[in-house]
């Protein structure tokens, strides 16, 4: 069961801290969804620095990305 | 953006505008006799920090921060407010008073100014200077040799996002707001007193490589930070560290990145540099013996100054490890 982080709507630093949290957890793999380029570009370099897999798909009008370790 | 503006006035029919179409600037400067110009510049934001008090006075200091940045003095502010219905009247009272006594600090003086409802608050002013049209302080005038002083640590926009994400050590806040809140007033005179002294801006929203870049642009230059040089406020680099940016600093790397060489900076370091500041301090190119008195005449002074790089022959923007 994925864990699921809705950082629809919400701007920088939000979704980073979010997604953050849940790496922190550990409990992989984690769906982000965002709703910005810029939120998906800050999620993504953040989780690929802590070492996380991360992959980009379109989803509606935003962006999930499936984090795993 | 601009460019409808740039075909509806031409610099030619507007003699007395030093500063303003063809040569954007921190601020627009209009000469009226042959011994003193005006400087006009307009600021708002929304809240960066919490205390009412503190935003006012820190929207207040970067507001008549782009006069000290072009080497004037402030003599007139308007504020221009817009607060939602439901915000309490002390609260905008402690807003503006907060932005009144940064003025006062100033030697100037608040007349007026003009407040909307408005979804979310937004304050900020327009402020009037004073300049002598020969002492003009512009971004277009740095060197090949210069030096590169800053006179206010880098990294408070980082505090102020980690502030919005409720992950902010209060030191941290209280440091940054307080660099915030501090004038430009004394750096910009100290700079006029050295004399022959020309290239000036002041570090804001397009971060230092952004502002850096104007500089190198309009000078024809390439500016050289020293990363290790660099100062930043308490918590700037944990917050970094922990890829904390605010939108802005995405959009800064944007436009920016490719104006940009970077030797041996790590990639949070690079856009840590990126990142908006506020009310940040100004960026001076001096030639070296000049360069040194200054550095002298601060500390005596007290007033913060970094030697954080140098101007070279070329183009854009190079930050060294």
């Amino acid at each position: 069961m994925a864990t699921i982080v809705d950082a629809r709507g919400l701007s920088c630093p939000q979704p980073v801290i979010l997604a953050r949290n849940a790496i922190k957890a550990a409990r992989f793999p984690i769906e982000v969804m965002v709703d910005s380029v810029t939120s998906r570009e800050n999620v993504r370099r953040m989780a690929e620095k802590q070492g996380v897999q991360v992959v980009v798909q379109q989803s509606g009008d935003g962006f999930k990305l499936v984090l795993s370790r | 953006m601009l460019r409808p503006l740039r075909d509806m006035f031409k610099p030619e029919d507007h003699p007395r505008l030093l500063v303003g179409l063809e040569v954007s600037d921190d601020a627009a400067i209009y000469q009226i006799t042959d011994e003193t110009a005006v400087i006009q510049t307009v600021d708002f934001f929304p809240p960066v920090v919490d205390d009412p008090y503190d935003y006012g006075a820190v929207a207040a200091a970067n507001a008549m921060s782009d006069v000290y940045a072009m080497g004037g003095e402030v003599a007139l502010v308007l504020n221009i407010a817009g607060f939602p219905p439901q915000v309490p009247k002390e609260m905008i009272g402690e807003v503006l008073r907060g932005a009144g006594e940064k003025v006062r600090e100033a030697g100037a003086v608040v007349a007026g100014g003009h407040t909307v409802e408005i979804a979310e608050p937004l304050y900020g002013m327009a402020v009037m200077g004073l300049v002598h049209p020969q002492r003009v302080l512009t971004k277009a005038a740095a060197h090949p040799g210069d030096v590169l002083l800053l006179t206010k640590p880098l990294g408070v926009g980082m505090v102020t996002t980690a502030l919005k994400g409720d992950v902010a050590d209060p030191a941290h806040v209280a440091e940054a707001v307080a660099s915030m809140k501090r004038l430009n007033r004394l750096a910009s005179q100290l700079v006029q007193r050295a004399g022959g002294i020309a290239a000036c801006t002041d570090i804001t929203g397009f971060g230092l490589l952004g502002h850096g870049y104007e500089m190198a642009e309009k000078s024809g230059v390439q500016l050289r930070f020293r990363f290790s040089r660099l100062p930043f406020v308490a918590g700037a680099i944990q917050y970094a560290n922990d890829w904390l940016f605010p939108a802005g600093t995405c959009r800064n790397e944007a436009c920016y990145r490719p104006k940009t060489t970077f030797e041996g900076v790590e990639e949070e370091m690079q856009m840590l540099l990126f990142t908006p500041e506020t009310s940040g301090g100004l960026l001076v190119a001096a030639p070296p013996d000049r360069a040194k008195a200054l550095l002298a005449r601060f500390a005596e002074e007290g007033q913060d100054v970094w030697a954080i790089g140098e101007v070279a022959e070329g183009a854009g923007i190079v930050v060294e490890a």
